[in-house]
């Protein structure tokens, strides 16, 4: 599987996504999710962009990136597994096998491995839940994801 | 030769898109000319991925495949009639489905979700067409009397808050309909977005028309990519078909909608958290009121429902309110979508008139686990629903009849957990789960779902047991009376339920959590 390619981080390439999402009512939303599909992350010096454009200031708009789960303060893996750690997949066994598979790569949750090869999030449900486990491998759903499936995946992530 | 193989995200996550690929090489190795047709799933997850084959009997299918099934099936030759060890028969002879009265999931899983002309040949538009002879008063009374209840969880009803906002005068009103799906157990709404998206469209215009307003917006969850991409795509071909912009399909009502993505936050399936979080601000819960019919999107009278709810709208207005008002039990009318989850042997959505008991569901419909062992524990109603016994299977599947035995339907979801569930455990992740999806507004649920993690991890390390789980009681009482919105409020149920009916799993230190 390919790796995800980001953009390196720019102002000039920010600005232009921030601009291009303005003419929306509720912006800030858009604009974040924009930023963070362009460079992986979101930068503590995108900050200040957003906040000019929206005339907000920087607290605000600090204050709404750190409320949400998906929105990352440092680049990720260049691959990124989320395992479903709700009920659903509890029910099948998800913590044993998310135990596991953070033992063997010496990682906690949301930890990235030190070659920088992949990052292994939690997610709370994909809407998958009958046919639990469930996980997300980059843009890739998995279902019935056993021990030895995601082993093999994260041996094979490049 | 026309095939159906599904790209509903579930099914694509256990193969359906590698059998779709292994099917289209095999028919040009033997030069076999096969129309492969990517419907919706029917929402019969176990046999996921399906493969349907179009015959003059109707559609067979093949499932749960893998790829290495694919080259069996063609020297079977199932599509002349050959038999193969994965036929499952007539898809719509599977007792689960026949089982079920399919309201709004008439056609999941039978067409292309993306084709308009599909949709309409399946009664699709029909709904508006109606709503569009009869005018706003009358659709409003249309919902009202069908008895239809808000899908979302708090069950209140539709055609109540329709009328509200059609009677608030403002320049500018708003249809969002809440796609944040984020219940454990549940995926009814994903299912309509991504195997019948038009419908949503159809409902959420209807009800812009309804009340005067004329922009809509669905807050999706990020964790439903296939949803998102489904959702857009079928908006801008309604647009381009003029189902949507500034003349519905030629009259003087314009309506539009934008789909909003969402960033991982639980809370904002809340209503007024979802509202902050659509104005670009943090996912935190507005005091109520005034009520979001009011003063709500911007300051706007809004109309805020959930994707099920109005996906239910095109049904009533198309097929009559007394259709839909005739089927049900005591105050819950209609169908409801139950989606069943978790370790089930026959996982999926089952939609059905109110009044079946939970038990019916789980043991009969569902067939027990998928591990074989007895159901110890079903969750009912997501991550802040209570956890039912065997005992109390006897439980009508009804809004009343849930809460008199101190649980919930929610957004419909049931996840069952075998003989080996350890209930301590999942009362503490219950807590676990409000503290970390807390929006942080009100102390009860900011700082009571911590210390309820603490209170647990003491009783599980044999301290104090008895004043502490009294202490857990007194924590619950707290959280439910003094917390703003639903997250701090109802996280109790699962709690209390585990606590009142597995007792002794309060007991004894659990089993570290690597032991098989």
């Amino acid at each position: 599987m390919m790796a995800k390619q980001h953009s390196v981080w720019n102002p000039a390439d920010a600005r232009a996504i921030i601009a291009a999402e303005l003419h929306r009512e509720g912006a800030m939303l858009p604009i974040l999710h924009a930023l963070q599909a362009a460079f992986g992350y979101i930068p503590r010096d995108a900050e200040p962009l957003v906040a000019e454009a929206l005339n907000l200031s920087r607290a605000e708009v600090h204050g709404v990136i750190s409320f949400y789960h998906d929105f990352r303060r440092e680049p990720a893996g260049r691959h990124v597994l989320k395992l479903c750690r709700a009920e659903a997949c509890q029910s099948m066994g998800s913590e044993v096998t998310a135990r596991r598979l953070l033992d063997l790569l010496g990682l906690d949750w949301g930890e990235t491995s030190p070659d920088g090869r992949i990052t292994i999030e939690p997610v709370y449900c994909l809407g998958l839940c009958a046919t639990a486990p469930s996980a997300l491998f980059d843009d890739e759903p998995i279902g019935r994801a056993d021990q030895q499936m995601l082993e093999t995946l994260v041996a094979e992530a490049a | 030769m026309k095939l159906f193989i599904p790209q509903d995200m579930a099914a694509v996550a256990v193969g359906a898109n590698r059998i779709a690929a292994a099917v289209e090489a095999e028919a040009r190795a033997r030069n076999m000319p096969l129309t492969i047709v990517r419907n919706g799933s029917r929402g019969l997850f176990w046999l996921e991925p399906l493969l349907e084959v179009e015959t003059p009997a109707g559609r067979i299918g093949y499932g749960p495949l893998t790829v290495a099934d694919v080259k069996a099936l063609f020297d079977a030759n199932i599509f002349e009639g050959g038999t193969h060890a994965k036929c499952v028969g007539p898809v719509e002879a599977i007792p689960f489905l026949a089982r079920q009265t399919r309201f709004t999931f008439a056609r999941a899983g039978i067409a292309d979700p993306a084709s308009l002309d599909d949709y309409r040949a399946l009664g699709g538009y029909k709904g508006l067409e109606t709503a569009l002879s009869i005018g706003p008063a009358a659709i409003v009374a249309a919902v009202k009397d069908s008895g239809l209840r808000g899908r979302g969880g708090a069950g209140f009803p539709t055609g109540i808050k329709w009328e509200t906002v059609a009677r608030t005068g403002a320049d500018r009103k708003y249809i969002v309909c809440n796609a944040d799906e984020g219940d454990s157990g549940t995926f009814a709404d994903r299912l309509i977005m991504e195997a019948d998206p038009f419908m949503l469209i159809e409902g959420m215009t209807i009800a812009g028309i309804g009340v005067g307003a004329t922009q809509g917006y669905i807050y999706l969850r990020s964790e439903y990519p296939f949803a998102i991409a489904m959702m857009n795509r079928a908006i801008a071909l309604a647009r381009r078909a003029g189902l949507l912009g500034a003349a519905i399909n030629g009259s003087a009502h314009a309506f539009d909608i934008d789909v909003r993505v969402g960033a991982g936050a639980y809370v904002c399936g809340e209503e007024t958290s979802l509202l902050e979080s659509l104005e670009g601000k943090r996912g935190q819960v507005r005091a109520k009121p005034p009520l979001p019919a009011i003063k709500g999107l911007f300051g706007r009278p809004t109309i805020i429902n959930n994707t099920i709810t109005l996906a239910s709208v095109p049904f009533i207005l198309a097929e009559g309110a007394q259709r839909y008002a005739e089927l049900g039990y005591g105050r819950s009318r209609g169908t409801m979508p139950v989606q069943i989850a978790g370790n089930v042997r026959h996982g999926g959505l089952f939609e059905c008139a109110f009044g079946v008991t939970l038990g019916e569901l789980v043991d009969d419909i569902a067939g027990g686990t998928a591990s074989g062992r007895p159901v110890r524990a079903v969750q009912a109603g997501g991550p802040l629903g209570a956890y039912f016994p065997p005992s109390l299977f006897d439980t009508p599947y009804d809004y009343e009849a849930f809460a008199k035995r101190d649980g919930l339907i929610g957004h419909g979801g049931l996840v069952l957990f075998d003989d080996t569930a350890d209930m301590a455990r999942m009362a503490r992740f219950a807590m676990e789960f409000c503290a970390h999806e807390s929006c942080g507004k009100c102390t009860p649920c900011r700082i009571g779902a911590v210390r309820g993690v603490e209170t647990f991890d003491k009783i599980a390390a044999g301290i104090e047991p008895e004043k502490n789980l009294a202490l857990v009681r007194d924590l619950c009482e707290t959280m439910k009376l003094g917390s703003l919105c639903a997250l701090g409020g109802f996280t109790p149920y699962p709690v209390l339920s585990a606590l009142n009916h597995f007792p002794q799993d309060f007991t004894a230190s659990p089993l570290p959590l690597a032991a098989e």
